[in-house]
Parts: structure tokens; C-alpha cells; sequence
């Protein structure tokens, strides 16, 4: 993404990211997420211990040390890398038309009312079918093969990217427009001045959530017939009596989910320094 | 010269805001427009600054009809209005899109150094006081040199003690260029010390109902019998300006503005 908040001497004055305060914001970190890990980690420990005193044989709830072992062999196989690959795949294709088409749709229908009216009750009765409903029609459109996943997932991620567009476009302060208009700057460069940065927020969020949804529906996609993906480790765990395999998967779909999310966080983050303060406070101590 | 020949606005929604409305303001004067709520202060001002269309009549700058912002024209807003995603001096350079990088730092640092905010210049806007906020807007709104600044009720969010430090702050940045101020106020010291002329108007339609000329020098005396007397003046229009039966005081203005000066 290009630097769409700030032309480069209004870069020049931006404040500097370091700060006196920002060593003990790294430590309450540290300890914030130490505090997080506590509980996951005792009960895996607490589970593993049980296994092991033989209390129970483990195995319809594997202990965290025979999910690693399995985890470590598909990866030695070559077998995970080739499941994560295609579902990652799958999701990015989803994930990139259903943000296009949502920010598109979503800008138009929140910069002119008339295309709203026209729009947005028809995308919200769509909006209220349970996307699994789509996928038979989707396999008869699109077959059963890539495709099909592809569109499930768009869907999936277009509706939050619109509905998140669209509401941050209406949001936009009017006073703050309206000092774009007294210092008469153009329509191309009030959207880029005033609209891009005020709607930049919300469209992170909402590409944050339309990405939460994206790996839901590849879940269910590839649930429903696929020979690849993490989500037939899945199936094929279940199929065969191998619950070791299918937590495993879901550590899977865990770890990406998160690196993704925060992916999208970290390279938001130059363009939301201005607001810091406001993320700080709700993240809360 | 800002030449207003009767104005009026009539909102969409049937509410007849001003009627009528006709001063000429020469460059370099500052009026003060003082009058009850709802008397179409802000609705004169936004058309003014062309923010708003005026439904009947024009208003000129030197010649130019005014139906959209002008460059000439600068506003500054009740609320400071800056922008959260631009550092102070990058809030106070908006206006400067135009001018070679050099020349605009230049600038912004001046004009951040007169408002007394020179060591404020990389921090956000969250991070400044509400009085800090709106000398940065005053600054951002000097720093094009417009001929014309309007204000609307720019201190009236202040405490007593930060509005009169930056009512002195206004007339020191004012005597640099001496653009031609208009003043929207509720406050009759703000108008008595700041203006050259302050303008009285009427609610029902908004209209000018009195223009009370202030010879006081400057800088005013607040405490001096002339500044009590002329605060007295204006009160004492203002409450008549809400009395129907008082009719307007106007005519006088209208065949002989420039009698005052
Ligand atoms: N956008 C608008 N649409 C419709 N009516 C409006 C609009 N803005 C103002 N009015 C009406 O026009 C009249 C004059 O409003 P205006 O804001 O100019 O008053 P004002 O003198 O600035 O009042 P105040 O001192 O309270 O700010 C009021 O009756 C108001 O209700
Ligand atoms: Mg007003």
C-alpha cells in the first residue's frame, strides 16, 4: 500500500515514533502476554500430567505432547506444508476479491446516497443468508474444484469490508470535511486529504474481521470436499480415528489466523500512530 | 471591501435564517456580529465564507461574487477542527499545498512560533490543550494570509482566562497583516475589545437590527468608564434587539455607511 494519509513534507513533520514511554509499554506487554499464555499452558500441563500418571489413555483428547509429535511429522513429511499452502492460497484469492469488491461497492454506496438506496437493501437481504447456504449453488456455478471455495470466501469476506466502508464513509466528521471544502481542495484531493485517513481506521477493522471470517469459510469449504488443505486434515482425522491430527490442524488454522491478523496489524500501524493512544486505552490494562 | 448587499438565506427546510442583510466592511476592520441564538450569526458567516449559498442578494470581495470558498477568505471554526492524522505544524501547513516544501516549513514555523507553539510543532493534536488546539487553528487559518478571516465563536469553549489571552493573542496577529476580521461573538467584552464595529442583529428572520461603532484605541483598557459605557451600549441594544416592538434601527446604516469612520 502506497502512503495514502500524508504527501511526503507532511511526512517530514510527523511526530517520532519513539517515546520515553514506550520501554515500559514493551514490558507491560511482556507481562500481559505471559498472563495470557498462563492458562492454556497449565492446562495443557495439567492434561499431559494426567496422561501421564495413566489416569486417562489420551485417547479421544491427545495430550499437547502427542499433538506436537504429530504436528512435527507432518511437517517433516512435507504433508503440512502442502495442506497450509493451499488453504493460505485459497484464503488470499478469497481475501482479495472480497476486499475489492466490498471496498468498491462499499465506497460507492457510502459516497452517493442515490447508489446506497439502490444497493444496500438487496446486500443486506444477502447479507442475511448463511453463507453454507451459497455452496450448492456455488458448485453447480462453479464447480466443485477451486472455484467454488474461492467465491465462499469472498463472500465471506465482502460483506464486513462493505458494511465497514461504507459506515466509515458515512462517519466521516462533516466539520472535518467541511474544512477540506474552505480551503478549497478538490474532490481528488479532499478524498485523498480528509476522506482516505479519516476512513482508514474502520477499514481496518473491517478488513481485520472480513479476514476472521475468510478462514471460517474456508473451513467449511474444504470440509465439504477437498483433497488438499488443512481443512481435509480435518476430515481425514475424523474419517480415520486420528484426533491427534485434527488438533493438530486446528493449532494450525490457529497460528496462521493469528500471523495473518497480525500481519494486517503491523502494516496498518505506520498510518494509525496518530490514534495510538486510543488503541492503548482499550486494550486497557 | 467586502460589500454585502442584502443577504438572506432560506434553508431548504423553510426556516427564513437571514433577511436582508447589507454592510460594507472595509480591509483591515474588524466587526463584531453579536445577537441572540437562532438570529443567523453562523448561517451570515457560513455564506460569507462560502460554505453556504446565500439565497438572496451577493456578497462581493473586492468585486469577486462569493458563492463558493474563496482564497482571500479564511474561517475559523467554534470547534479548532484539526485534523487527528496530521502532526500540529502538518495541521497548520494544510492550507499550503501549493508552495515549494521550503517555503512552507518556513512558514508553518513562523506562524507556530507567533501562536507561542513552536516546541508543539510534532506532536498530535489529542495531545494539546483545548486553547493550544485552537491557536493552532488560528494559526492554520493566518498562515495562507487571507484578506478576510472570519471566526465563528472561536473562543466560546475556553474558560475566561485562556479566551482574553487569546482575544490579545488575535489582535497581535491581526496588527502583522491587518486582514479584515469578522467576529461572530455571544460575548459583549469580546466584542467591545476586539472590534472596530460591532453589529447587533435581530432573530425572526435573522436581521441587523443595530451597528454600534467602537473609537476606543487600542490596546482597551477593560476596566476604563468608556469600555463600561459602550459594554452598557451594546447590552442594552442587545435586549431591545429581542423586543418586537422595538422597531429596527437600521435605516440610518443603510443610506450612510460610511458615516462612522
Ligand atoms: N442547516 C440548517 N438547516 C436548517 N435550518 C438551519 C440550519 N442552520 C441553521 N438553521 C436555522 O437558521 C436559524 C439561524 O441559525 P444560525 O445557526 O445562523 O444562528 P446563530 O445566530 O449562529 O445562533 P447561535 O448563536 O446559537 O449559534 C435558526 O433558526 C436555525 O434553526
Ligand atoms: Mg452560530
Amino acid at each position: 500500500m502506497t502512503v495514502p494519509t500524508m504527501t511526503a513534507v507532511e511526512m517530514s513533520f510527523a511526530p517520532s515514533a519513539e517515546s520515553p514511554r514506550t520501554t515500559g509499554r514493551r514490558t507491560r506487554r511482556l507481562v500481559n502476554v505471559a498472563l495470557g499464555l498462563a492458562l492454556p499452558v497449565v492446562l495443557g500441563a495439567a492434561w499431559e500430567w494426567v496422561v501421564h500418571a495413566g489416569w486417562s489413555d489420551g485417547r479421544l483428547v491427545p495430550p499437547p505432547s502427542v499433538i506436537f509429535a504429530t504436528l512435527w511429522d507432518l511437517a517433516r513429511s512435507g504433508e503440512l506444508w502442502v495442506h497450509t499452502r493451499a488453504t493460505v492460497l485459497r484464503v488470499a484469492a478469497g481475501f482479495a476479491l472480497g476486499v475489492a469488491a466490498g471496498t468498491a461497492v462499499g465506497a460507492v454506496a457510502g459516497y452517493s446516497g442515490l447508489s446506497r438506496r439502490i444497493l444496500d437493501p438487496t446486500l443486506q437481504a444477502l447479507r442475511s443468508i448463511p453463507s453454507i447456504a451459497w455452496v450448492p449453488l456455488f458448485i453447480l456455478w462453479f464447480g466443485i474444484f477451486e472455484e467454488s471455495k474461492v467465491a465462499l470466501i469472498a463472500v465471506g469476506v465482502f460483506f464486513p469490508v462493505y458494511l465497514g466502508v461504507m459506515g466509515a464513509i458515512l462517519g466521516v466528521d462533516r466539520k472535518i470535511v467541511e474544512v477540506g471544502r474552505a480551503f478549497r481542495l478538490s474532490g481528488p484531493a479532499l478524498v485523498r486529504r480528509i476522506l482516505l485517513p479519516a476512513v482508514l481506521p474502520s477499514y481496518i477493522v473491517s478488513l481485520r474481521s472480513g479476514l476472521g471470517l475468510g478462514w471460517m469459510f474456508v473451513v467449511a469449504a474444504e470440509l465439504l470436499g477437498a483433497s488438499e488443505g488443512l481443512g481435509y486434515l480435518l476430515i481425514d482425522g475424523q474419517q480415520l480415528g486420528k484426533p491427534a491430527q485434527i488438533v493438530a490442524a486446528i493449532v494450525a488454522f490457529a497460528v496462521i489466523g493469528k500471523v495473518t491478523d497480525w500481519l494486517i496489524e503491523v502494516a496498518a500501524a505506520p498510518f494509525l500512530r496518530w490514534q495510538d493512544a486510543y488503541g492503548q486505552q482499550a486494550g486497557g490494562a | 471591501m467586502l460589500v454585502l448587499d442584502q443577504v438572506g438565506k432560506t434553508y431548504p427546510n423553510g426556516v427564513n435564517a437571514l433577511e436582508r442583510f447589507s454592510a460594507t466592511i472595509n480591509r483591515g476592520e474588524i466587526v463584531a456580529v453579536i445577537g441572540g441564538s437562532g438570529c443567523g450569526k453562523s448561517t451570515l458567516l457560513r455564506a460569507i465564507a462560502g460554505l453556504d449559498r446565500a439565497s438572496r442578494g451577493s456578497i462581493t470581495l473586492d468585486g469577486d461574487l462569493i458563492t463558493a470558498p474563496h482564497g482571500k477568505i479564511g474561517i475559523i471554526f467554534q470547534e479548532p477542527r484539526l485534523l487527528p492524522w496530521l502532526s500540529v505544524a502538518d495541521n497548520v501547513a494544510f492550507g499550503l499545498a501549493g508552495l515549494p516544501k521550503r517555503e512552507r516549513a518556513g512558514r508553518v514555523a513562523r506562524a507556530l512560533d507567533r501562536v507561542g507553539l513552536a516546541d508543539k510543532a510534532r506532536v498530535w493534536p489529542r495531545e494539546l490543550s483545548g486553547g493550544q488546539a485552537q491557536r493552532v487553528a488560528i494559526a492554520r487559518a493566518l498562515v495562507p494570509q487571507p484578506e478576510v478571516l472570519l471566526l465563528d465563536e472561536p473562543f466560546s469553549a475556553l474558560d475566561a482566562f485562556t479566551r482574553s489571552d487569546l482575544q490579545d493573542h488575535l489582535l497581535d496577529l491581526w496588527a502583522d497583516a491587518r486582514p479584515t476580521l469578522i467576529l461572530v461573538t455571544h460575548d459583549v467584552d469580546e466584542a467591545v475589545v476586539l472590534a472596530d464595529r460591532i453589529v447587533v442583529m435581530r432573530p425572526r428572520p435573522g436581521r441587523l437590527f443595530e451597528e454600534i461603532p467602537v473609537f476606543l484605541s487600542r490596546p482597551r483598557d477593560r476596566t476604563s468608564a468608556l469600555f463600561e459605557d459602550l459594554k452598557r451600549r451594546v447590552l442594552t441594544s442587545l435586549d431591545q434587539s429581542l423586543d418586537r416592538d422595538i422597531p429596527d434601527r437600521r435605516e440610518k446604516s443603510v443610506s450612510g455607511e460610511a458615516m462612522w469612520w
